[in-house]
């Protein structure tokens, strides 16, 4: 057996994981793949949300009908709740995903820069996701 | 050190790396160029966005186009993210594979009915 797979730790199963504090580059790195899962996960009702918005004037009051009076046995605030969830993994994932752009374009990887950037795009996405969020529930 | 070539070569990992690598990047670049254009075309001065403000953003033809490669670029990219996630987590090859597959067929039904929605406007 060549000599690099020898070196090569057993499994890491999910429990040897979360013995690991991660730094804040990490948390963003976990919480890129989670934000992506959501919106893959979550994708038929944003097509959903599109079909009706686009399609007619009478599928569009379905469309605002869903925000206010809900769909089906979900209410309207549940259905605000998920959207705010696509808002924030939305705004999550791009600026997390630009972030590595710009990793990528300036080899900006020292630590200390990787530190900098998971903060700008943790507090960024949280305060973007506030202010949508604030409108979506009406607050202004 | 071992030979590492012929019969005695690694062939663990993933030779296609770098062509997702690429793939994602561009496919991301062409989500991120389409929500401005998207986000200009919204917060431009004018009547208040209701039905026909909207529907009539995406029913010019460079718009449908535009959105169809996004369409396209999404799906992409989606396949390449959630398959690193069934490569990372899940083990058993037989459960790999279908659910690899259910990914397909999620995706490609989902591509479809965006296409549709975005044609028949």
């Amino acid at each position: 057996m060549p000599e690099i797979t020898k070196q090569r730790p057993g499994t890491m199963r999910l429990v040897d994981a979360l013995q690991y504090r991660l730094p804040l580059a990490g948390v963003v790195s976990i919480l890129h793949r989670a934000s992506g899962a959501i919106m893959f996960a979550l994708l038929p009702f944003v097509i959903w949300l599109f079909d009706v918005s686009v399609t007619s004037e009478i599928s569009y009051e379905q469309f605002t009908a869903a925000f206010t009076a809900g769909i089906g046995f979900l209410p309207g605030w549940f259905i605000k709740l998920v959207v705010l969830a696509l808002i924030w993994a939305f705004l999550h994932h791009a600026i997390a995903g630009v972030r590595h752009l710009w990793m990528d374009m300036t080899h900006s990887v020292a630590l200390s820069q990787g530190r900098q950037s998971a903060v700008f795009t943790l507090a960024s996405s949280l305060l973007l996701t506030v202010l949508l969020g604030a409108r979506l529930f009406g607050l202004y | 050190m071992s030979v590492n070539y012929g019969s005695k070569r690694v062939v663990t990992g993933a030779h296609y790396g770098m062509r997702d690598w690429l793939s994602q990047r561009v496919t991301a670049t062409l989500m991120a160029l389409f929500t401005v254009v998207l986000l200009v075309q919204v917060v431009w001065p004018g009547q208040p966005l209701g039905y026909d403000r909207w529907a009539g953003i995406f029913s010019s033809q460079w718009m449908k186009v535009l959105t169809f490669t996004v369409i396209v670029a999404m799906a992409w990219h989606a396949w390449v993210g959630v398959r690193d996630i069934w490569m990372d987590y899940v083990k058993p090859v037989g459960l790999r594979l279908a659910l690899q597959v259910a990914t397909m067929v999620w995706l490609v039904g989902c591509t479809g009915w965006a296409v549709q929605v975005l044609w028949r406007l």
